[in-house]
Formats: structure tokens, sequence, C-alpha cells
């Protein structure tokens, strides 16, 4: 996924004179090729994560489309308040790609392993939060981002993610891509590098479902959720993020509105399969990890089994 | 208007506004009040009628908590009226008790603190790439230092030579609970810069000529970013506030304000 950023990012550099790429002193045989092209839109900052957020938002007033890149909660939990102060409530022209989203890091231990961030940072006003689910989506997004005046979170995966889509996806903020469509009242709804073990467990296990890929966290294209809870009453969320404030949470506060407002007759069951409230502390790949923190599908989540 | 008239209604406005909204930090508002003078009344190339002019100097006031001074200059130097000041504090206003980039002529929303400096870094570190001339300047408080994120800044601005870079440190010896270094030690401060490959000049930072002279010497030090250790007095200019760490918090009451008024205008 981060190949598919760095190279669309560079496509899009290419015409786009104001991209800037920040780097916290990471990106060894990803960001090369940005860096061999455009030296003087490229800067290797150091290992000085509040000060990176600080100087893109500097640099991000002299005109340029500033992007800060990094692994796992470096460029967002170690720098919180100056994305909060310095990017948002500036609404400065900086993305924030953090690479490494869940347990992509397994087995670098807690340090490395992005579960909260996404939560933290949906909360941020101003704040566009993008998760994508494959390279596709990744690369739409990095051109959506490039054509975007001001604060946004890419959160990506590491490297070697299948393509789920089977070509490339168009998107603008807000939608949701559709993968599968169902007659049942089954919908699922997946974010983030995940959405490869969802779809092939949905195939092989002969389940009838909708599925969603989320590449927006927020803001949610209220339309088309609207329209999709309206045919589908049992939805099921996955995610590779704390249960607390991630995609989950989102929609349950979305759809929840949506009833309240009288929009959907029936309140759906939402079921969320998400990290619980704890940390792991065993090594391991992101399959393993993925499996020990609960992050598996089975088939009595299912209305129609 | 000179610098001394400046700072001499600077400091007179400041003490309006905290009084007029029972506000804080007046205190390390007042020990800045000679330096913003200085910067805006002979230094700073800035346009009030076209604030965004792409060739203004940039001043960041990263010690936000001082704000009443920089709104206060600002609206003496012409960039908006000098009665918006009025508005200060009150419920609705856009003249926040930290300083708002939605005011007239300011550049960054600061409170809090050790953010100033990194951003003045990138848009310094910016004008380098795109040859631009103009300056920036950033003011920081001493209690300041203690945040990591300006000693990430300090190492970044003298990596990059941004000499087009001057921090102003704001070094009246108290900060928010207790004097500076005796909270957490910043001495030997000029050592400390001196070490991190930046020009330092130490000066009285109540003396209008030495601070002109320092903000000279800052812009014809090529190859370094400056830093001007600024020695103040929080409070400067009101007798019962002078060097007491109560007026980072207390707002004077009707007699102490007429009192402070009165010293303030001889």
């Amino acid at each position: 996924m981060r190949t598919a950023f760095i190279n669309q990012l560079v496509q899009e550099a290419k015409t786009n004179e104001s991209i800037f790429l920040i780097v916290g002193d990471l990106g060894y045989n990803v960001v090369e090729p940005f860096q061999q092209l455009f030296p003087d839109r490229f800067l290797n900052i150091g290992i000085d994560e509040q000060n990176m957020v600080g100087v893109a938002s500097g640099l991000a007033q002299n005109g340029y489309n500033v992007y800060i890149y990094s692994i796992a909660n470096f460029p967002t939990l170690r720098c919180m308040e100056q994305i909060r102060y310095d990017v948002a409530y500036h609404n400065a022209n900086v993305k924030i790609v953090s690479v490494g989203a869940g347990y992509a890091y397994g087995s670098l231990g807690a340090s490395h392993h992005a579960t909260e961030e996404m939560g933290m940072l949906r909360t941020i006003p101003n704040m566009v939060v993008c998760s994508p689910s494959d390279p596709f989506e990744a690369s739409a997004i990095t051109t959506i981002s490039a054509n975007y005046d001001g604060p946004m979170y890419l959160r990506l995966g590491k490297a070697g993610e299948k393509n789920v889509h089977e070509q490339d996806v168009i998107l603008t903020i807000g939608d949701f891509c559709q993968y599968a469509e169902s007659s049942t009242q089954n919908v699922l709804f997946v974010t983030g590098s995940i959405m490869d073990y969802a779809v092939n467990w949905v195939r092989n296990n002969h389940i009838d479902t909708a599925i969603y890929s989320v590449p927006f966290v927020k803001p949610m294209n209220q339309k088309q959720l609207l329209s999709i809870v309206r045919k589908h009453n049992h939805v099921i969320v996955l995610e590779e993020h704390q249960m607390s404030c991630g995609l989950g949470s989102a929609l349950i506060e979305q759809v929840s509105d949506l009833y309240s407002l009288g929009e959907i007759d029936i309140m759906p069951t939402i079921r969320r399969i998400a990290i619980k409230d704890e940390f792991i502390s065993v090594s391991g790949s992101q399959a393993y990890l993925r499996c020990k923190s609960g992050l598996v599908l089975s088939k009595n989540l299912f209305s129609d089994k | 208007m000179d610098s001394k008239e400046l700072a001499k209604r600077v400091r007179i406005s400041s003490v309006e506004m905290v009084h007029r909204a029972n506000a804080s930090h007046i205190g390390g508002s007042l020990s800045i009040a000679d330096i913003l003078a200085v910067l805006y009344a002979d230094v700073l190339n800035v346009f009030p009628q076209d604030t965004k002019n792409d060739s203004r100097d940039r001043c960041l006031l990263s010690k936000g908590h001082a704000c009443v001074s920089f709104y206060a200059v600002l609206a003496h130097s012409g960039f908006f009226p000098v009665m918006s000041l009025e508005e200060y504090g009150k419920d609705g206003s856009q003249f926040l008790c930290h300083t708002s980039h939605h005011i007239t002529g300011v550049e960054i929303s600061a409170g809090s603190l050790g953010h100033g400096l990194p951003i003045g870094c990138g848009i310094a570190y910016g004008a380098k790439i795109q040859k631009k001339e103009y300056r920036t300047y950033v003011i920081v408080g001493d209690g300041e230092m203690n945040e990591g994120s300006n000693w990430e800044a300090i190492l970044f601005a003298s990596h990059h030579r941004l000499d087009n870079l001057c921090l102003i440190i704001d070094y009246n010896k108290i900060q928010s609970f207790g004097k500076t270094n005796d909270v957490l030690l910043i001495e030997p401060l000029k050592d400390k810069f001196n070490a991190f490959n930046w020009h330092v000049i130490e000066v009285n930072g109540h003396n209008h000529q030495s601070l002109l002279f320092a903000f000279k010497e800052a812009k014809e030090t090529k190859g370094l970013p400056s830093v001007v250790i600024a020695n103040t007095i929080k409070g400067k200019g009101v007798s019962y506030m002078e060097n007491e760490l109560l007026w980072h918090y207390r707002s004077p009451n009707d007699e102490l304000f007429k009192q402070a008024i009165e010293e303030l205008s001889k």
C-alpha cells in the first residue's frame, strides 16, 4: 500500500508543484523515487515528530501541500497536539501519512501497533480520516489528497497487501466502496487491509452478505449510508483498531443519528469486530495478532447463515 | 510613532484589556512590550493595509498568553482600530485570551507552548527554498524553553542554517508556578545556544537601542539562526507587578488599575 501511495504521489507531484514530502527519518526503500525526482520538495527532517508537524504547518503557509510520512504512532500519537493545533485548528494544508496500520508491524511490539490513532484523529475538527483497504484505494486516496486543501490523515498498510478490487477505483471524499451486494439483511463494513481477509472468508464460507469497504472513516457520505442501512439492518463491522472510537463506533453514532431523526424505521443491529480494550504483548505476525485479538469472522455473526 | 511611545501605548492598552476582561497574564505581557514596540516601530517589514503581502516579515508570538501586548501593538501600528481592543475576552469575540490567527496581522494562534518555533522554522525554511527575502521572528517565553519541541526546532534551525530566523526569548525569570531556573534549570542558556550552533545575542529587553542593535546584528548574521536572549522584568512598568509571580494570574482591581495607568502614563 505504501508503494501505491508513493508511486501515485510521484505522479501527482509531476504536475502539482505544491506537493512537498517530509519524512521522519523513515521510508527507506520506499520514498526514494520521490526524493530523486523532486529533491527540492523532499526533506528527511530527522526523528523529531513534534517539530515535523510544526514545520509542515509553517511550510503550508508558503503554499505547499505538505505530506508528513512516518510509521505507526510516530506521526500521529507522538505529535497529536501539534496535529490538533498547528494543523487542524489552522486548517493547514498538511497530509499525515502513517504506514503500518493496526498490527502491520506485528512482532515489533505495542510501540509499533497503530491501534488507537484513527479514533483520536476522527475526533479532531477539519480532519479527513482515510483508511484504504487495498493499493487501488490507497492510490485513489493519494490523488484526492493531492487535490484537497486541508488536513487529512492517510492510514496506510505496509507492503505487499493484495488488491481486493479488480481495477482502479474512483472515489470522492466520504464514499463507501461497494464490493458485493446482497438481497439479505447482511452488510459487512470493513476498513483497512483486513478487507482482504474479510472478502476471502466470506467467499470461502459462502456467506450471502453485502460488503462495503470504508475508505473514509470521516466524513461519511450520509446519503449512501442511509441507502445501505435501509436495505440491510444487520450490520457487521470489521476493523484493525481499538473497538472504542473506531469505524464501528463511528457507524453506530451515525446510524443511531439517522434512526433518531426518523430516516430509518428500524435501528439496525451493529456487531463490531475490533480490538478489545487491551494491549498485545507477545510477538507475532500480523495474521497471528489479528487472530489473537479476536479479529475473526464467524458464521454466527450473520443473520442468514 | 517611535518605539518608546508605542511601548507606552501597548502597556496602557494591555492593562486596560486585562482589567476590563478580568483576565490573567499581564506580567508576561508587560515584559515583552518593549520587544514588540521595537519590532513593529523599527524592524519588521509589515504592511498594516496589506497584511497578507507575501513579502512581509512574519512575527509569531509563541507565548500566546501574552496576547494583550500583541493585539495592542498591532492596533497601535494600524492593523485594526484601537477601539477593537475593547472586544478582548468578551463572549463571541475573536480577541481570545490567547493569540488568535483570526485577528488581522496575527500569523498563528498560540496558547499551548512550544508550537511557535517549529512553525516559524517551517516558514523560514519555506522562504529559503523559495528564495524569498522576508524574515521570521518568533517570541517565546523562558518557561517555554522547558518544552522539548523547541529543542527539536533549535536543532532543525541550525542544521538548515536558517539565518532568516530570529528567536527572541523573553527571559523574565518567572514562569507559571515559580522562578524559571528553580522549576527547571535552563541555564547556561547562552552556552546551550552556542553549542547548538546558533548566533547568540544577549540584551536588556527593555532597552530599545540595545534591542534595535540586536535585531540588526541578527539580520546581518549569515549562515546561522540568531537568538536574542532578552533579559526582561515580568510586569515591567507597574511597580507592584514587577517580578511578582502573582501577576501571572491576577487582574488588577479598580484601585490598582488606576495606579497602574498613572505609573504607565508618566
